[in-house]
């Protein structure tokens, strides 16, 4: 099998953290941004396996599984909150939560 | 008897004591009782040590009662030193404030704080009688700071009256002025001897301080600095007049006979300082002739009974301190205890006729008296006659004479000085005259509400019979030639020194002050008794002399313009304290910074995300370019 | 001593009857110093140095900490006034405080606690520690029970006197470091750390530690602004544990800590220290002036009094030290008195405004007496206390400086001026009050007859016999000055006397 090349792992990394931030940062809906942070968190992922295999190292994959374990944690937390915000705001919309601005 | 000595002071601090704490509870008649009785037995005690010195005026009396404090080599102890000196003014002190207690029980009878009055009166005594019996400065100091209180609380007496207060807070600070000169020369006199026991330093000068050396020079401008604030001197004088706010006893007990006379003491028993210091001796000289004059011609102008009274005893002092600033002390004592009597009995009497008018103090508005009170009229009279020298039978000649005399005979004297008191001497008599004429001569014009009683009559009679006959132990050299009081006085001050080949010209000086005194009255009866016409001509062509010499010369207003004001604005300008400002200013800058961190905490959460972004972008960037 | 008081505390925390136990716990401490006091012949029989009694327990030993108390004539005046004023300040509190006295007498006894422990340890860690001991509670009693503006005061005093004992605590570490560097022992304890060698630019940065610490919270100016606000926003007891007790702290900690361990730094700070001072006791002899606030005004007499204390301190003589000491205790009085002379007139009219007083003599005649009496201790009337701690430390003072001396004694005109504009504006004139408010009788209750008399008492008797406390603090004055003067290669300078040449005559 051909190895894929690591600058394209990389470069597909890249827009998948970058397609992850700007729907962040455009996003109103709490939902579609916890989505988000988990493209996010993969594109993050895919940087350490392609670095893993450029190296030939298991750290990779380590990492990539402690990565896993985070945003399974995370989004049960983050689903929970979201959850509450429903209940308290009666919207899903992240810009109503402001209430704790300085 | 010396073992009493203590129980001068401390009869009328106990009687001020009693009537502090018992205060409310006590019958008028009791707490009089204590009051005066307090003082009276005082008087008796002094009276009796008085003889002692009679038969030998060398003797010295010193009653150690308790250490005081003791560090370092600074150790005052509360001990008492009675010699002939402190004897003429404990004398003074008890007899005079006895006979004036005895009035105050009749003039204070309708005052609702008759109680508080005997206290702050006995309280004055008291004070008075520590600070000359006081055998260390620091002793001293304590009597000389708590007369001033005393003066105080009964110059504001009747504190209802606003203007009272402020009076008595003037008298309290300006002399405060003169005393914290007098402290800065007692720590020199410390550094400078490493005592404060007036003895020692009086024993240690001619070693310590060469003549005319200028630590002495200092020294003695310091302490003249304490005399004249008490003294009511220039530049201090101007609380004087204002303290008339106080009752009439008052001004007779401190503002003319015993507390004004404080600053007398203090050069008297310091003496040996001056006379090392032959600058600020002449000083002494120039300030009590500037100050005879000038508080002369003002008293000439004043409406007010009392502040007549008041100016002349700022210039009466001024003689005292020219007296001493010659060198003749046993004269300046000696005016000082005629003073005490004619003045109190001046201030006395002139107390009964107000009282007697409804309070009326203003001159041109009495008159007639002569017929309805004829005991106020004879005594004051005799008073008048005293202040005004009247020859040969008033006891105010032989002490006045005295200083004119060696004003210019004396070895400091000089003819300046002499002329300056001369002419003090005619303006005395000028606004004597004025004063009696106006208020017991010519038609009557405020009714006299009721006869004076016993209580008020016995002590203007005792000072009146003083008054007289006071003058006659010290006689000059071409009336029979008596030297009582002069030789009483040996002991503690040194002689009058003359001027050699003077002396036959006495008669000469006193011959023409004799004329002065006899044309200055006659001009007061010209002016105020014939031609009232030609006097309201002459005052409106003098308009702004007069007014100018009504306010005493313009101090006041100088004091005020240069002093009070600015004191004043800056504080009242600093209010709120400019410091605080500059802790404001920090927190106002934290605050500014607070806002506007607190801005972007808006709870949006892009913002936030977008902060990471541009942070991390920044953070990598700068870790990428200085590789 | 100090343990009981904490025992105390603790267990009745939020008792109603608090203030009985509170006064009897204080008062037994006030008894306990006292015969203390009185026993101090023998007690001093027993050592050769100035200590009466030291106690000394480790408590981390690792880092050199112990538990040290002594007691000497110095600390020993001091804990008598902390008691005595702790007994008068239970006592005025014992109708003023309704709002959760049980807290509120909690913390004023972990005030006092933390007083004492400052006047008695001999652990400079123990020190900083009662150092904030003593702040925190401070805090509470003029956030809590403060007046309108107490938040603001709180926090203002709270920083301004946490900041400087920052720098104190750095410069104790500094100082424990340097210490054990030279000496191999890491100790904080007082006399060991007096040996201390330092070069003179090290003993300068912590001198100014120290000395941040001590000058905020005597306060010199210009670091006196929190002063004026705590003292008229906390309540009565507060303002007299403030004025009475915690100034006199950084004036303990300068005769204790500054001057011995930096005589040589000192004496360089000297003309400067002693020129703040002369302008702290004239700026504040101004403003109090001013002030129509009855609570400000006597915050700022206080400043103006202690302006003689940092005087007398580097003035380095025994006359001008007495006088600090004399200075500390009279202050601690009489301020104190004027302070619940303001609480007792509060409490009647609800006003601190004294423009809105006046008259109050015919109404409240025993009052009048009493305000008369310590205003004029606070002017420096002889026969009454101020006067010896004043005069003291003038004549200490004048032998050093002269020039400032001079200022520093028309600073007692500007007293007089202050002084009666209180008796002035509160006592004299017309009464102002509307006639319902003053028809009823306003003048002191037996409980505050009994605050007074007291107080009278000892100031004329510090007054006309001051001897036996004199004597009291005589050793510990001594000593620190031989102490310092023995670290000191010269004798303290003798400056020229720039007085005699450049000014002559009556300078008034």
């Amino acid at each position: 099998m051909k190895a894929i090349p690591v600058e394209a792992g990389l470069i597909l990394a890249g827009v998948l953290f970058m397609l992850g931030l700007i729907s962040v940062l455009i996003r109103r809906n709490i939902i579609f941004m916890l989505i988000s942070v988990e493209i996010m968190l993969n594109a993050a992922g895919l940087a350490f396996i392609v670095a893993g295999a450029r190296w030939g190292q298991p750290d990779g994959q380590v990492m990539f599984i402690f990565i896993l374990t985070m945003a399974a944690a995370e989004v049960s937390v983050g689903l929970a909150l979201i959850l509450q915000l429903y209940h308290q705001l009666q919207t899903l919309d992240g810009d109503a939560a402001n209430k704790m601005k300085g | 008897m010396e073992d009493f000595l203590w129980l001068v002071p401390a009869l009328p601090l106990a009687g001020a004591l009693i009537l502090i704490v018992a205060s409310g509870k006590l019958s008028k008649s009791v707490s009089g009782f204590i009051g005066a009785g307090s003082v009276g037995l005082s008087a008796v005690i002094s009276i009796i040590l008085g003889f002692r010195f009679l038969e030998d005026s060398t003797i010295v009396i010193k009653q150690h009662l308790w250490s005081w404090f003791d560090v370092a080599d600074l150790a005052p102890d509360f001990a008492l030193h009675l010699d002939a000196l402190s004897m003429v003014f404990i004398f003074v002190i008890t007899f005079v404030g006895f006979l004036i207690h005895l009035y105050s029980i009749e003039f204070m009878h309708d005052d609702e704080g008759f109680t508080r009055f005997f206290a702050y009166l006995n309280l004055f005594v008291c004070s008075m009688l520590i600070l000359v019996l006081a055998d260390n400065l620091v002793l001293m100091y304590l009597g000389w700071e708590g007369v001033g209180l005393c003066s105080y609380l009964l110059i504001g007496f009747w504190y209802k009256e606003e203007k009272n207060g402020y009076a008595a807070r003037k008298a309290f600070i300006i002399t405060r002025v003169g005393d914290t000169a007098m402290a800065i020369g007692l720590f020199m006199l410390f550094q400078t001897f490493g005592t404060l026991t007036i003895q020692e330093i009086l024993n240690q000068a001619p070693q310590a301080l060469p003549m005319d050396s200028e630590t002495g020079t200092i020294i003695a401008f310091l302490l003249l600095g304490g005399a004249v604030g008490k003294s009511a001197q220039l530049p201090l004088q101007t609380w004087l007049p204002d303290a008339m706010a106080g009752p009439s006893p008052v001004s007779a007990l401190i503002h003319a006979a015993t507390m004004v006379t404080a600053g007398v003491y203090l050069i008297t028993r310091t003496y040996a300082i001056f006379e090392l210091a032959p600058l600020a001796q002449q000083w002494v000289g120039i300030i009590g002739a500037t100050t005879l004059l000038i508080a002369g011609f003002s008293a000439l102008t004043q409406n007010d009974l009392k502040r007549v009274l008041a100016y002349s005893t700022i210039s009466q002092i001024g003689y005292m301190f020219l007296a001493l600033g010659v060198g003749a002390y046993s004269a300046a004592i000696f005016h000082f205890m005629i003073h005490a009597f004619f003045k109190a009995l001046l201030f006395l009497g002139a107390g009964a006729v107000i009282m007697v008018l409804h309070h009326e103090h203003d001159m041109f508005k009495m008159g007639g008296l002569q017929k309805k009170l004829p005991v106020i009229f004879w005594t004051f009279l005799i008073g008048s006659g005293s202040l005004a020298a009247l020859p040969f039978i008033t006891a105010g000649f032989y002490s006045k004479d005295q200083i004119l005399w060696l004003s210019l005979a004396g070895e400091k004297g000089n003819i300046w000085f002499f002329l300056a008191a001369l002419t003090g001497a005619f303006v005395t008599a000028i606004y004597t005259f004025r004063m009696v004429f106006l208020t017991f001569y010519g038609e009557e014009k405020t009714h006299v509400s009721h006869p004076v009683g016993s209580l008020i009559s016995i002590p203007l009679i005792v000072l009146g019979v003083l008054s007289l006959i006071g003058g006659f132990i010290e006689l000059p050299h071409t009336l029979g030639h008596l030297q009582l009081f002069t030789d009483y006085m040996a002991p503690v001050v040194p002689a009058n020194v003359l001027t050699s080949g003077i002396e036959s010209s006495e008669w000469l000086i006193q011959l023409s002050a004799t004329a002065l005194c006899i044309l200055g009255v006659g001009i007061a009866y010209f002016f105020y008794m014939k031609r009232s016409d030609i006097r309201a001509e002459l005052k409106r062509s003098m308009i702004v002399t007069n007014r100018f010499w009504y306010s005493g010369w313009g101090f006041d207003q100088l004091y005020d313009l240069i002093f009070v004001r600015p004191y004043v604005f800056i504080s009242t300008i600093n209010k709120n304290d400019i410091v605080d400002a500059f802790y404001a200013g920090i927190v106002s800058v934290s605050n500014f910074f607070h806002d506007a961190f607190a801005r972007t905490q808006n709870g949006v959460m892009r913002w936030y995300i977008m902060g990471i972004v541009v942070g991390a972008i920044f953070v990598l960037s700068i870790g990428l370019l200085f590789n | 001593m100090v343990g009981g008081i904490i025992a105390w505390l603790v267990s009745r925390a939020n008792e109603s009857f608090g203030k009985i136990i509170a006064l009897l716990t204080v008062s037994t401490d006030l008894i306990i110093s006292i015969t203390l006091w009185l026993d101090r012949q023998s007690l001093l029989a027993n050592t050769a140095d100035q200590w009466m009694i030291k106690f000394n327990a480790p408590w981390i030993p690792t880092f050199g900490i112990s538990v040290s108390f002594a007691l000497d004539g110095l600390s020993l005046l001091m804990i008598m006034l902390t008691f005595f004023l702790g007994v008068l300040a239970v006592l005025t509190s014992w109708k003023e405080i309704q709002y959760r006295p049980g807290f509120y007498y909690f913390n004023l006894l972990w005030v006092l606690a933390g007083i004492t422990g400052v006047f008695l340890t001999m652990d400079l860690f123990l020190f900083y520690f009662f150092w904030e001991v003593m702040l925190i509670p401070m805090y509470f009693l003029i956030g809590v029970w403060g007046h309108e503006n107490k938040t603001y005061a709180a926090y203002k005093f709270f920083i301004f006197t946490q900041a400087s004992g920052l720098l104190m605590l750095l410069a104790i570490l500094s100082l424990y470091f340097i210490h054990g560097d030279s000496s191999g022992t890491y100790t904080f304890d007082y006399f060991a750390l007096l040996t201390t060698d330092f070069s003179p630019e090290v003993g300068r940065l912590l001198m100014l530690g120290f000395l941040a610490a001590f000058i905020v919270k005597l306060p010199v100016v210009p670091f006196h602004t929190w002063l004026p606000d705590a003292h008229s926003q906390a309540p009565t007891a507060g303002s007299l544990i403030l004025a009475g007790l915690l100034l006199k702290t950084g004036a303990y900690g300068l005769l204790r800590f500054v001057v011995p361990f930096f005589p040589e730094a000192s004496v360089e700070i000297a003309p400067i220290a002693m020129l703040f001072g002369v302008i702290g006791i004239l700026y504040g002899a101004i403003l109090a002036f001013s002030q129509t606030d009855f609570k400000r005004l006597v915050a700022y007499t206080s400043v103006s009094h202690m302006g003689f204390v940092i005087l007398g301190v580097f003035a380095f003589n025994e006359l001008a030290w007495q006088g600090v000491v004399m200075q500390m205790i009279t202050h601690g009085i009489s301020t104190g008195a004027l302070f619940i002379l303001a609480g007792s007139i509060y409490e009647r009219i609800h006003t601190r405004d004294i423009t809105t007083m006046g008259g109050f003599w015919s109404k409240m005649p025993f009052m009048a007496v009493m305000a008369l009496i310590f205003s004029m201790a606070s002017l420096g009337l002889p026969g009454l206390g101020n006067f010896i701690a004043e005069f003291l430390t003038l004549v200490g003072s004048w032998s050093a400086n002269k020039t400032l001396t001079i200022f520093a004694a028309i600073g007692l005109v500007g007293a007089t001026a202050y002084s009666l504009r209180i008796m002035q504006k509160i006592y004299y004139g017309e009464a102002r009050m509307d006639p319902h408010r003053t028809s009823r009788s306003l003048d002191l209750n037996p409980r505050e007859k009994l605050i007074f008399i007291p107080m009278v008492l000892l100031i004329v008797w510090l007054g006309v016999y001051p001897q036996i406390f004199i004597e009291t603090s005589k050793k510990p004055v001594t000593e620190g000055l031989k102490i310092s003067e023995g670290k000191l290669k010269a004798p303290f300078h003798k400056q020229p006397d720039p007085f005699l040449s450049k000014k002559g005559g009556s300078h008034e």
